[in-house]
């Protein structure tokens, strides 16, 4: 079984491949800049003081996203 | 930024060479491996925020070396991106080295294909090829190179292996124009389709864009500035030539024919080129898919852990800052010691020279001691904490500084990059507010930029110290003196940061409004220090630059209080005259007109407002060379200083007008006089503020 659910719902060492970005615009491209786009695995690494910024591990590189941003990116995660 | 077009212009070189890549992957380091130039290097993402140009000579051949600022790809629309783009696609240099870091290489393929597109003169050098052993990567660079049918060189910048073969290849590019790219990307079907009546007719005109699939695919984006450059490049009005309008109408008729709206369209461009940066990468690297970076995690689980990072972070730069003050005390009185018998002899010489003895007061209580004074008492505490202070940003810890504190910056309405430009106004506010080209929302940026100077520099660490250790340590139970040096130099930062907080928050709320806008922070893998050469790189630098300094700044400023103090007019010395002047006033805050007009006197450089305090309290009492540093104390004391003198003293030297020449960058940036006086008035009412309230509190005492 799999379900979508925002990024931000990841927890901690978990894993998710992204389905799809809900924003827009320049924020859409800079998340896609950074190898975001449909099928590619992101793995929430640390979540920082106040549960954000969050880093994630994207194609072998940590990178930190705030909340609002993070919140757009829609992932497929598979649940027993 | 200096414009790039003035760097053209100057070049004589047989060849231009451009270097590119993502933001720290080591372009700095290559430039400076081959220019022999001193660009300044470290662990984090996007700190070349200028560009520097170098040259170099191989081969009987000249060349010039731009060192283009990191981007990530041509897709969004920095500064920085415009800058790369603009000079590969219309300068066309002679041969454009795509710089990749072997240990992240699938992302850094995604901007080599881009510039690709742009000219076939492409050179891809992967570096840090060393790290990519150590963690066990495989790249196979022969095969890369066919995919991409460009040279491609693996290369380790700091240890400069494979950099004669980098040379070589650049050589036979510009020189014998062999090698030259022969890589053709191929887009969805229907892009192709919808590109082709653009570059048919790019084609028929006479244009100076060498990459007109690039080009099309960018007047389909609809992208104003490139109608810009139709007009600038290709001499032709895009909104009147009727051949040009035809084709653009031809080709979107294509895109909205098969339902391809603008989102759609970037996003089957930007996947293009992220799906065959993967499908490259997963040929040349071995092992496909395994995690490399076991112990980056391990180190990043105390850096930026949840119950470790604050405890980590104080205790890092209360080892750094205790280590400064116990190292600096005794080279202090060495120097010292050194400077005031070298004073005699000079007196004497001079003396015997038959030189006027007016002259030698001149020379040596004038020029000679200022300078010596800053040398003694200044550059010891810089010299230690400056190199300690580019150890960890070689490490790559601060980045794991910025994500620590973007919580409260957000909080602040203001960004979290900010703490990295912090730290390097903790060196130096000048390049701390150069460095705030890296936050890209202008109104966070401009928050940065006003906020700078509420660190305390390099320059003022060591007055801080001393007041530190004069005033304010005493025997409490058998807490050593250093370490209650150290917590108090601790809550001086400390106090710094907060009111940085506080006035970013203030500014957000009034001059500034607006929201926190999106960020995104790279953690970059740690790299382990070249600790030796960077300690003995960064200690000459940091005494070069003092001494520098102290020549060009505090010998004429001993020389303008020497005269102060020896020119009468009327019954006073002009210095007393202006002392008395501001006493008054200053007196309201704790100082006394002595202090502030050091402070005033010390525009030029936070170095010397203390030894000018010294001079002028040495000028008008008996003239002795000083032997140690805390003699000073007793000169203080014995005049009208008082422990409250002293903590006025300390929030000032902490929150006053920034130097001249952090004013100068403030102007350069912000190009307005309007922004530059209030960045100059923010930290000095906060300082007169401060000292206010501390002289009004305790007169109650």
């Amino acid at each position: 079984m799999s379900q979508n659910i925002p990024l931000t719902q990841l927890h901690e060492g978990q894993k998710a491949q992204v389905s799809m970005l809900l924003s827009t615009g320049n924020i859409r491209r800079r998340l896609q800049d950074l190898g975001i786009v449909a099928g590619t695995s992101i793995e929430c690494v640390q979540k920082g003081p106040g549960g954000d910024p969050i880093a994630y591990k994207i194609r072998n590189t940590i990178i930190a996203l705030r909340l609002e941003d993070v919140n757009t990116i829609i992932v497929t995660t598979k649940f027993k | 930024m200096q414009s790039y077009s003035s760097y053209l212009e100057t070049a004589s070189a047989d060849y231009t060479i451009a270097l590119v890549g993502n933001p720290n992957v080591g372009k700095s380091t290559i430039f400076n491996q081959l220019t022999g130039l001193k660009q300044h290097t470290g662990n984090w993402p996007g700190k070349t925020v200028t560009f520097a140009k170098g040259h170099y000579m191989y081969e009987n051949q000249s060349y010039t070396l731009i060192d283009l600022p990191g981007i990530y790809s041509l897709a969004t629309h920095s500064k920085e991106e415009e800058v790369t783009r603009d000079f590969i696609c219309f300068k066309q240099p002679d041969a454009v080295i795509v710089v990749c870091d072997a240990t992240c290489l699938e992302r850094n393929l995604n901007l080599a294909l881009q510039i690709l597109e742009l000219t076939k003169h492409v050179i891809l050098c992967v570096n840090l090829i060393d790290e990519a052993h150590k963690k066990k990567i495989h790249i196979d660079t022969t095969h890369l190179a066919r995919l991409l049918g460009i040279p491609v060189i693996p290369v380790c910048a700091k240890s400069s292996t494979g950099l004669e073969q980098l040379l070589l290849e650049v050589m036979r590019l510009t020189h014998f124009k062999t090698h030259l790219s022969t890589y053709k990307s191929t887009f969805n079907p229907i892009l192709e389709e919808a590109c082709l009546p653009l570059i048919e007719f790019l084609q028929t005109i006479p244009c100076s864009c060498a990459c007109p699939h690039f080009f099309a695919l960018k007047l389909l984006q609809n992208e104003e500035i490139f109608l810009s450059y139709v007009k600038q490049y290709c001499d032709l009005n895009p909104n009147t030539s009727l051949s040009f309008l035809e084709a653009l109408q031809k080709s979107h008729n294509i895109l909205s024919n098969h339902r391809i709206d603008a989102t759609c369209l970037q996003d089957l461009i930007v996947t293009h080129y992220i799906q065959q940066a993967e499908w490259i990468a997963r040929q040349v690297i071995t092992p496909k898919d395994a995690s490399m970076d076991q112990q980056d995690r391990k180190i990043d689980r105390l850096f930026i852990g949840k119950y470790t990072r604050f405890p980590i972070m104080a205790l890092l730069l209360a080892f750094i800052l205790w280590l400064t003050i116990v190292g600096a005390n005794y080279p202090s009185d060495l120097l010292f010691n050194l400077f005031s018998r070298l004073e005699t002899f000079l007196s004497s010489l001079l003396l015997n020279l038959g030189i006027p003895s007016t002259l030698i007061s001149l020379l040596i209580e004038g020029v000679y001691r200022i300078l010596t004074w800053v040398v003694a008492v200044m550059l010891p505490p810089m010299a230690i904490f400056f190199p300690l202070f580019t150890l960890l940003e070689d490490v790559g810890y601060l980045p794991r500084i910025a994500f620590n504190l973007d919580h409260c910056f957000k909080q602040c309405h203001a960004c979290g990059k900010q703490a990295l430009t912090m730290c390097m106004g903790l060196g130096c506010n000048a390049v701390g507010i150069e460095g705030c080209r890296i936050i890209d929302s202008p109104r966070e940026r401009l928050i940065a930029l006003l906020t700078n100077s509420l660190m305390p520099c390099n320059g003022r660490f060591p007055t801080l110290i001393l007041l530190i250790n004069m005033f304010f340590i005493t025997n409490f139970f058998y807490v050593p003196s250093s370490l209650i040096a150290t917590l108090l130099l601790l809550l001086a930062i400390l106090l710094s940061i907060f009111l940085t907080f506080f006035t970013s928050w203030l500014l957000s709320q009034t001059f500034l409004k607006g929201l926190p806008s999106s960020f995104t922070l790279e953690l970059p893998p740690y790299r382990k220090p070249q600790i030796i050469q960077t300690l003995i790189r960064s200690l000459l630098d940091r005494t070069l630059y003092v001494l520098r300094r102290s020549v060009c700044v505090a010998a004429p400023a001993g020389l303008v209080i020497w005269l102060l103090a020896h020119i009468t007019l009327g019954e006073h010395t002009l210095l007393y005259e202006m002392t008395d002047f501001l006493d008054p006033f200053a007196r309201l805050f704790g100082l006394n007109g002595i202090i502030l007009t050091a402070f005033i006197l010390g525009i030029p450089a936070n170095e010397i407002i203390f030894p000018i305090i010294m001079m002028i309290y040495m000028s008008s009492n008996t003239i002795m060379p000083l032997l140690q540093s805390h003699e000073i104390k007793m000169i203080l004391l014995n005049s009208d200083w008082t422990p409250v003198t002293a903590l006025c003293t300390l929030i000032f030297l902490l929150f006053h007008w920034p130097c001249s020449t952090t004013l100068l960058t403030i102007y350069k940036e912000t190009k307005s006089i309007k922004w530059t006086t209030i960045a100059f008035l923010i930290p000095t009412l906060l300082g007169f503020f401060l000292c206010f309230v501390v002289t009004q509190i305790t007169s109650f005492f």
